[in-house]
């Protein structure tokens, strides 16, 4: 009896969801179209280091941004993605190594050794998010641990990997027809910044499709969750395979940024530092990672700067240059836990918008009530459909 | 509910980040233990001496300007944009930069090496420079990771702006760059390292050893054993990188492929040497042929010392430093370094009646803060002097091809035992380096100065004489 109920409201619910998908993706086209605007625009203004700085920062934008989905939306820790983007790092150099020696050229190889590196990682993640569904709380946090330790570790002890001195990572310079002036570091910006691109469409579409509505209900409430006819497990491992192939896709574009792929470049302090962006620009919100992959990037050349501009005499401005840098990102991350759950997306968010009253949505909650999901519009309509009556209606 | 949970998770997650991070941090602090005298004493003048360089610019342009009489300065001054000949060059500066280990795995002795550099490129400046210029050096810490000296290399060339890359530190570092450095075109001159790799003009004709290469040091080690413990078993403990690997390959190069008994590595990021030492135990190794950078080479002995091991060690001169070594194994230094060979293409530390060493002892005093003595004081100061020679040579108008045809065009003597192999084809640095041997706690050269090449050419010995140090310290 209570299904027919529920049925129908949730017929109507799909209908209206459909509907305003196409609005979301034509949304996030547009968005996506504004970011390259943006990015042509940034890179043709910057010089070539600040460009070499942007195109680093794609590749954490990557990262985090599946870190992001793992860990904001389906709920699950990860303390290993420096790891998993050494497994796209690796792949990408190992066949650009490969390439480069058969004299295999074109503008398809690089593409190609990143979409290698991308499903390599997602394969392996794939694999181990079937552990990692098992696992809960510090329990996934110590298996992720263990496998950001080992992995670099690993690299020491196959020849092919050549230790600590890593593999080189040969490419294309950029192609000609961009001119002789276009610079190595703007093209690594180009390459880096369109796969955060690409990945943050991807990542932003999912999450306001039904599977990222599953993530976050199996996030909520598992029992709830697999009440209402979902596999955990399943939307699990699903989380930890794109989560996978996303930090995959960022290792392979900082190996290329990087030109060598070594374990120094994925230890565990970046997979630390992964999640740090992530709990920074706030959980769950890909606007957040963006945020988030900023201050990591930057925060250390910013305070850096400031070091230098403050003309204090060199032992004070050594001591500052080795400590300042790490004493404000923890301070950061303190008072972002303490004093703002949502991230700086969560600062955002509570910046009132004026278009806000011409367009009144229906049945959407207030949004300091949902601080990580409501990043995206669909689910607001939705959500409470799947996951909330079927405990409602026990009670 | 969904708030709390959010609220909750996100607090696990802290815990779980502030947990690892301070895992992370103990361990880090734990391996810099074992290096914090040296390394603090050596960040130190390292931090101090850019700023006193830039504060004595001052006096250094004032003596440029007295010294405006000088044929080199008013040639100098018609040339276009003020002096300024090429990226990093003005009228009264060159700017150089250059990566080091001034933290981790390596920085135990390698981090005064660029005190000493900048501290004798202060000693110059105050003289009037190079050809009415001073020279500045931007030292920046790399940690001894190649992903750092990635960016880092990057800040310097593109960022900073330096004229070129003077003695950039380490084998694993540096293989990491040198297509950065090809493409951006920088005079990357002397690279601290004694790998094959920046010998390879065609490939990276901007990139230039300085030391003995590695195999060229392994060949004259090798040549050693050979004659002195001729049948006894030989094995090798090397770093897992081109360092390790061309050294190995040098010695077997001499005492034939497949010679060793027993061949072990180790990863500069793992301090744990237990199971190599005790492999090379039980294969019966009589003598270790050892390619270490000075923390493991201080690890390798103690470790064999606790395991009751007491092989010949043979040690390549970049981890053979006494007084570096001393500053890990303390008074059990003179009882396990006793009879241990190794070689240098640079007079001994301890060489006081040597002329460069006299030089270099004075320039320490009043540049160095009076820093310890030791083998990196006289590589960073030695370096320092190669490298005003090839910017001298390279006249005021200087350019980043004219100071690449500087070196090429080789022939340069100074400091070192032997002369360089520099020119067109050959960017290797000193040709061949001396065995010495341990004896009553100091490294007393034994035998002929012998020259040879990265292949199959017999030894040689060199026989011209070391020149004197010029009274001013400065190359001509």
């Amino acid at each position: 009896m209570a299904t027919t109920e529920t049925t129908r409201p949730a017929a109507t619910a799909a209908v209206s969801t459909r509907r305003q998908s196409w609005s979301t993706l034509v949304r996030h086209l547009a968005l996506l179209a504004g970011g390259v605007v943006v990015v042509l625009l940034i890179t043709g203004w910057f010089d070539d280091f600040a460009n070499y700085q942007l195109a680093t920062l794609g590749a954490y934008i990557c990262a985090v941004a599946g870190l992001t989905l793992l860990t904001g939306t389906s709920g699950q820790i990860s303390l290993g993605h420096g790891a998993l983007m050494a497994i796209g790092g690796y792949t990408v150099a190992l066949l650009q190594n490969q390439f480069a020696d058969h004299g295999v050229t074109g503008l398809w190889v690089l593409p190609l050794s990143l979409l290698a590196g991308t499903v390599a990682t997602a394969l392996f993640g794939a694999a181990f998010g079937v552990a990692a569904a098992r696992l809960r709380g510090p329990y996934l946090a110590g298996a992720t641990l263990a496998l950001g330790v080992a992995l670099p570790s690993i690299t020491s002890h196959f020849e092919v990997f050549q230790g600590d001195q890593g593999l080189f990572v040969p490419f294309d310079p950029p192609p000609a027809g961009l001119g002789d002036d276009f610079s190595l570091e703007h093209w690594q910006a180009w390459v880096s910044l369109g796969a955060a691109l690409i990945t943050l469409f991807l990542l932003a579409n999912l999450q306001s499709s039904a599977v990222g509505r599953h993530m976050r209900a199996v996030r909520d409430d598992e029992i709830a969750a697999s009440l209402a006819g979902l596999s955990v497990p399943r939307t699990q491992i699903l989380a930890f395979t794109i989560s996978s192939a996303a930090a995959g896709l960022g290792g392979g574009v900082f190996a290329f940024v990087l030109q060598t792929a070594s374990p120094g470049s994925f230890g565990l302090v970046l997979s630390l530092t992964l999640l740090s962006a992530v709990i920074i620009g706030g959980l769950g919100s890909l606007t957040g990672a963006v945020l988030g992959s900023v201050i990591v990037v930057y925060l250390g050349t910013w305070l850096t700067d400031w070091i230098d501009g403050l003309g204090l005499d060199a032992g004070w401005a050594q001591n500052l240059h080795d400590h300042l840098p790490n004493a404000t990102y923890g301070l950061l991350l303190i008072l972002v836990m303490l004093l703002l759950p949502g991230g700086l997306a969560g600062l955002l968010r509570r910046i009132p918008r004026p278009r806000s009253p011409r367009r009144p949505r229906v049945g959407r909650p207030d949004p300091p009530d949902q601080p990580a999901a409501a990043d995206q519009p669909v689910p607001p309509t939705a959500p409470p459909a799947p996951t909330t009556p079927p405990p409602g209606g026990q009670a | 509910m969904t708030r709390s949970l959010h609220r909750r998770s996100i607090i696990q997650i802290g815990v779980a980040v502030v947990a690892a991070a301070t895992l992370v941090a103990c361990s880090s602090s734990s391996s810099d233990g074992t290096s914090s005298t040296t390394s603090a004493a050596g960040t130190a003048p390292a931090a101090t001496s850019p700023a006193t360089a830039s504060t004595a610019a001052a006096p250094t342009s004032t003596a440029g300007s007295s010294d405006a009489s000088s044929p080199a300065a008013t040639s100098a001054a018609p040339t276009d944009n003020g002096g300024a000949t090429d990226t990093g060059v003005t009228a009264d500066e060159i700017l150089l930069g250059t990566t080091q280990p001034l933290t981790g795995p390596a920085a135990p002795g390698y981090s005064k090496i660029s005190a000493a550099m900048n501290a004798y490129f202060e000693f110059a400046n105050e003289a009037g420079g190079v050809n009415g210029r001073k020279v500045t050096l931007k030292v920046v810490d790399d940690g001894y990771n190649p992903a750092k000296t990635a960016t880092l290399t990057r800040q310097l060339v593109l960022q900073d702006k330096v004229f070129a890359l003077v003695g950039a530190l380490g084998t694993p570092t540096h293989t990491a760059v040198l297509d950065f450095i090809k493409q951006n075109k920088v005079p990357d001159l002397f690279v601290s390292s004694g790998s094959r790799s920046w010998n390879q003009a065609d490939k990276y004709p901007t990139t230039f050893g300085w030391q003995v290469d590695y195999t060229v040091e392994g060949k004259i080690l090798g040549d050693y054993i050979k004659k002195n413990f001729a049948g006894k078993k030989v094995c090798s403990f090397g770093q897992n990188d081109d360092f390790g690997k061309d050294g190995v390959e040098g010695v077997e190069l001499t005492l034939g492929a497949g010679s060793l008994v027993d061949k072990q590595n180790y990863t500069p990021t793992n301090t744990n040497v237990g199971p190599q030492i005790g492999a090379l135990q039980a294969a019966g190794c009589e003598v270790v042929v050892s390619f270490t950078v000075p923390g493991f080479t201080a690890l390798a002995l103690g470790t064999a010392a606790q395991l009751k091991f007491a092989p010949q060690w043979v040690i390549s001169n970049v981890g053979a430093d006494i007084p570096t070594l001393t500053g890990f194994l303390k008074e059990a230094t003179g009882p396990l370094l006793e009879g241990a060979v190794s070689d240098n293409y640079l007079p001994g530390s301890a060489d006081t009646s040597n002329s460069w060493i006299k030089l270099f002892k004075t320039v320490n005093e009043k540049y160095n803060d009076n820093a310890p003595f030791d083998g990196n004081v006289v590589y960073g100061m030695a370096i320092a002097y190669t490298t005003l020679q090839v910017l001298a040579a390279a006249g005021p108008n200087l350019t980043r091809e004219s100071v690449i045809e500087a070196v090429q065009k080789g022939g340069y003597t100074g400091p070192g035992l032997v002369s360089f192999r520099y020119s067109a084809t050959d960017h290797s640095g000193y040709a061949g380096t001396q065995i010495n041997v341990v004896k009553n706690g100091v490294a007393t050269p034994t035998g002929p100065v012998y020259t040879t090449d990265d292949g199959t050419a017999p030894l040689t010995e060199y026989t011209e004489q070391q020149p004197e140090a010029p009274a001013n310290g400065l190359p001509e």
